[in-house]
């Protein structure tokens, strides 16, 4: 009975789940939990309302004109034109409906510009195809990737329907954690392409573009759950790096940012113990499924002409030096280099895991303390 | 040019060479058009298959049918193969069916010119149509083709960057033929301002061509530079900047636009008063719209970058100068609307196609507004409401007065009338799953979908449904289109030369015989 509890609630929260998303049918903006988003929501709005007006004028005259100016009712046809007058008063109109459009709009842009007196600031990365969240405040920093359900879901052929994914393709493994009525600024950069950092209750999306830093900022007002994705097309998994900003109270968050730390205090020790190469193996799959697989293929035999196989690589089955630089450093035009994006322990086991499965039999391993010196050394 | 058109004068009756080869060397206006609008409809059925693919993957959640590099590859390759393989070239083929017959001219004034801009079309889009059977696939970085996603593509991108720059050639060529026609052909007393205002809106696209597109060459020749040849104008490591190729891309991009829609604008200011029995309301405010609006056009390319970090003075000078746009626009709307007032109006097919492209590039206009508020642009922007918005005005810009321009003209050009129920049904069909396939994409867009995404989260499965729905109709629907064409150019009732009642009062063309000699306005046609 104690066991199937835990399992009842999930499943309870799977179905409420369901039904939420089904409930998160939209057809308008949403008004969002920011002064900002709503201001966006009440432009958009306003201008809506504002072309329905002149919709219904406009193809108001031309289908009475469609229906009672036809030449099958009778209609003769009238020869004027050329009037200099109705042509200044269709000018002049619409000159005055822009302006006044264009007030609302500009206090928008002037609010959504102004980042400063920001309370905290969080460094986001767009790399393809995940986040990297630096809080630049409290030294915390760390991947953000599609969750391992959705994933498994959306690949070819998979036997998993996307409906039975809670928040298919909206969810991560870790979200992005932040305070509620804190000003927060955002920094965003890019490692590779660029990419969007979106989430339409915040209101707004911002480019990332790599070598360059953009601003923008939130003041979220109700803790929550708040979903988006990357917006601009960033190569082949654009449609798969959710973004999950979960907002909550000070104190709630005070409370996140304590175990983060001791969480990192945790890695660090992680990486300077001794680890057995079946461990090493065993994380090494997680990591690799996460991070290596969309090229490279859950079973490691890449994808002819595109991306090399595991299964046999010459990188893979020679000296292991070469391997680690290859990870660490990137290769060829794809492949990106992990050693700013995986730390030392997933860095040892994902290429530990890589020369010992798939067919390949090497037998050796390396340490995460080793990997750690290299990336100091390298710094 | 005056002792050529004299002696062509003697032979006047000389037919079109003998066999296939007629099509490949010929020099006249006709059979360019035709090459053309025939080169448009197969790129309009190859772009359409891409769009089929693209709805098929869509139909639900879930990868079901490509991988998503294809995937991308197609939404690139369809765009890039719509708009430089289908609509561009069609409208090119009314110029140059239509413009020596509307000008009193006996062709255009550099006829093998019009030969190479015509082939030189055909090789580029095969250049580019190559790279889909290359190792690595085509080009799949979207058809804006920005750095960096676009130098990952590794071979397919010298093939797109020299189609681009044939693409460029053509385009050009085209242009500059149709300004030295319009400007020295035209029969005695075809002033500038009694030109048809399709005349006109061509002049004026042609200006903006050969404005605009050597920017795009040089924007796509930096990419080539920078992934063979060690420059870094787009690499911030080397002193670059990724936004300076969109500044680039977009003083093209945003142009082109109105490089499709203008000589639209032209069609359909010639079809609405034919069928409204009124001359065309304010003439020369047509012409002056068309002006500003190309002039406007060529300032206010950054409001699609209103996310890259402009700083606020940028964002606000974009946004203010782009929302300018909606005045020559509406003039535009209002012009056609008081033309059809009190007029005696008939809807044959040419008619019907004319004022849904009013109503229907009017609300994509709407959006249009919306998408130029910059604040709200932070939402809408990358996602579907910007698909649904850009289909609005370029799918009803670019076909919907191509197919007015095909069913008014066709009599003409054939001698023989299509069949007028089966172009209604084609209209119709075409008229709602157009609207199935993108009304609903505004609500994805506003609801949260980005664009060029090969799958989605649950909450736009239903939408996305019955999108995909209207495109398989749509796309269905233009085989009826193909057949009617068949059908009119392999007989029927035989056409008058006036073809539409009192269309002589709205162009020379239909003082000609239907079908027209293969040489006409050999001797020029005096206008009062
Ligand atoms: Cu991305």
């Amino acid at each position: 009975m104690k066991k199937t509890k835990p399992l009842l609630t999930a499943l309870a929260m799977l179905v409420l789940g369901m039904s939420a998303a089904q409930a998160e049918y939209a057809l308008n903006l949403p008004t969002g939990v920011t002064q900002i988003s709503r201001e966006v929501y009440d432009l958009h709005m306003t201008v809506i309302w504002i072309c329905v007006g002149i919709g219904v004028v406009v193809f108001g005259a031309m289908f009475y004109s469609i229906y009672h100016h036809r030449k099958s009712r009778g209609a003769v046809a009238a020869q004027f034109h050329e009037s200099t007058k109705v042509e200044i008063v269709w000018t002049v109109i619409p000159f005055i409906i822009l302006i006044s459009m264009a007030i609302p709009a500009t206090k928008a842009m002037i609010d959504m510009d102004d980042t400063s007196n920001a309370d905290l600031s969080i460094k986001v990365t767009g790399y393809q195809w995940k986040w990297r969240y630096e809080y630049l405040d409290e030294g915390i920093d760390f991947m953000s990737n599609l969750d391992p359900l959705s994933n498994a879901a959306r690949q070819k052929g998979s036997t998993i329907k996307p409906e039975r994914v809670l928040h298919y393709l909206r969810n991560v493994d870790r979200p992005l954690v932040v305070p509620v009525n804190k000003k927060i600024r955002f920094l965003f950069t890019a490692a590779d392409v660029i990419h969007s950092w979106w989430v339409p209750e915040l209101g707004w999306k911002k480019d990332t573009i790599p070598g360059f830093i953009t601003e923008a900022w939130t003041k979220i007002e109700k803790p929550g759950v708040y979903r988006g994705q990357c917006a601009e097309l960033c190569g082949k998994d654009h449609g798969f790096m959710p973004i999950v900003v979960v907002a909550k109270t000070e104190e709630e968050y005070a409370q996140w940012v304590a175990e983060q730390k001791g969480e990192a205090a945790a890695k660090v020790e992680a990486a300077g113990k001794t680890w057995t190469q079946d461990d090493l193996i065993a994380t090494g799959e997680k990591v690799y499924n996460s991070n290596c697989a969309s090229c490279h293929q859950a079973n490691g035999e890449g994808v002819p002409g595109t991306f090399p196989a595991i299964a046999g690589s010459p990188v893979v089955t020679g000296p292991i030096e070469r391997h680690i630089e290859v990870v660490l450093k990137g290769g060829g035009s794809m492949m990106p280099p992990f050693a700013d994006t995986l730390d030392a322990v997933d860095l040892a086991a994902v290429i530990s895991f890589q020369r010992n499965a798939f067919g390949n039999n090497i037998g050796d391993a390396v340490q995460p303390s080793d990997i750690r010196s290299r990336l100091a050394s390298s710094r | 040019m005056t002792a050529a058109a004299t002696t062509h004068d003697e032979y006047h009756d000389h037919g079109p060479a003998k066999g296939f080869m007629r099509w490949i060397v010929t020099t006249n206006h006709k059979d360019i058009g035709t090459l053309y609008l025939v080169f448009a409809l197969v790129m309009f059925f190859v772009g359409g298959i891409m769009a089929m693919v693209i709805r098929m993957e869509l139909f639900e959640p879930g990868m079901q049918f490509v991988d998503p590099q294809f995937f991308n590859s197609m939404t690139t390759m369809h765009a890039l193969v719509m708009v430089f393989g289908a609509v561009m070239p069609a409208f090119a083929g009314l110029a140059n069916w239509m413009i020596p017959m509307m000008i009193g001219a006996p062709d255009m004034a550099l006829p093998r010119l019009n030969n190479m801009s015509f082939w030189v079309l055909v090789f580029a889009v095969l250049l580019l149509a190559s790279t889909l059977f290359m190792e690595g696939g085509a080009p799949a970085a979207g058809w804006t083709l920005y750095p960096p996603l676009v130098l990952q593509g590794g071979n397919n991108l010298p093939f797109a960057v020299f189609s681009v720059h044939l693409l460029g050639v053509s385009s050009i060529l085209a242009s500059i033929n149709i300004i030295v026609t319009i400007l020295n052909m035209r029969a005695p007393g075809m002033t500038m301002m009694k030109m048809p205002l399709f005349c006109w809106t061509w002049l004026i696209t042609a200006f903006l061509l050969i404005a605009v597109l050597p920017v795009f060459a040089a924007a796509v020749t930096m990419l080539l530079t920078d992934a063979h040849f060690g420059t870094s104008f787009f690499d911030a490591a080397g002193g670059g900047d990724p936004v300076l190729y969109q500044h680039l891309f977009w003083f093209f991009g945003h142009p082109e636009v109105y490089i499709i829609v203008l000589p639209a604008f032209g069609v359909v200011s010639t079809v609405i008063p034919t069928f409204s029995r009124k001359p065309l309301f304010g003439y020369s405010s047509m012409v002056y719209a068309t002006a500003s609006i190309a002039f406007l056009s060529m300032i206010v390319w950054a409001h699609h970058q209103f996310t890259v970090g402009m700083p606020l003075a940028g964002e606000l000078y974009f946004m203010y100068a782009t929302m300018l746009i909606a005045v020559p626009t509406g003039v535009k709307v209002l012009n056609w609307t008081a033309t059809m007032w009190k007029g005696s109006l008939t809807f044959e097919t040419p008619m019907l196609f004319a004022v849904a492209f009013v109503v229907l590039f009017t609300f994509g206009g709407f959006t249009g507004v919306m998408l130029s508020l910059a604040p709200a642009d932070f939402q809408y922007h990358d996602s579907y409401f910007v698909v649904a918005h850009f289909h609005y005005t370029l799918v009803v810009g670019g076909t919907f007065p191509v197919f007015a321009a095909v069913y008014y003209w066709l009599p003409k050009w054939t001698g023989h009338m299509y069949n007028e129920k089966l172009g209604q049904l084609h209209f119709w069909l075409t008229l709602f799953s157009f609207n199935l396939t993108f009304l609903v994409q505004h609500f994805l867009g506003l609801a949260g979908m980005p664009r060029r995404i090969p799958d989605y989260a649950i909450q736009f499965a239903d939408f996305n449904m019955i999108s995909s729905i209207g495109a398989f109709i749509l796309g269905a629907s233009q085989l009826l289109f193909l057949y009617i064409v068949v059908q009119t150019i392999r007989g029927g009732e035989k056409a008058t030369d006036e073809v539409w009642e009192d269309a002589a009062k709205h162009g020379l063309e239909w003082t000609l015989p239907s079908p027209p000699p293969y040489h006409t306005f050999a001797t020029a046609p005096e206008i009062k």
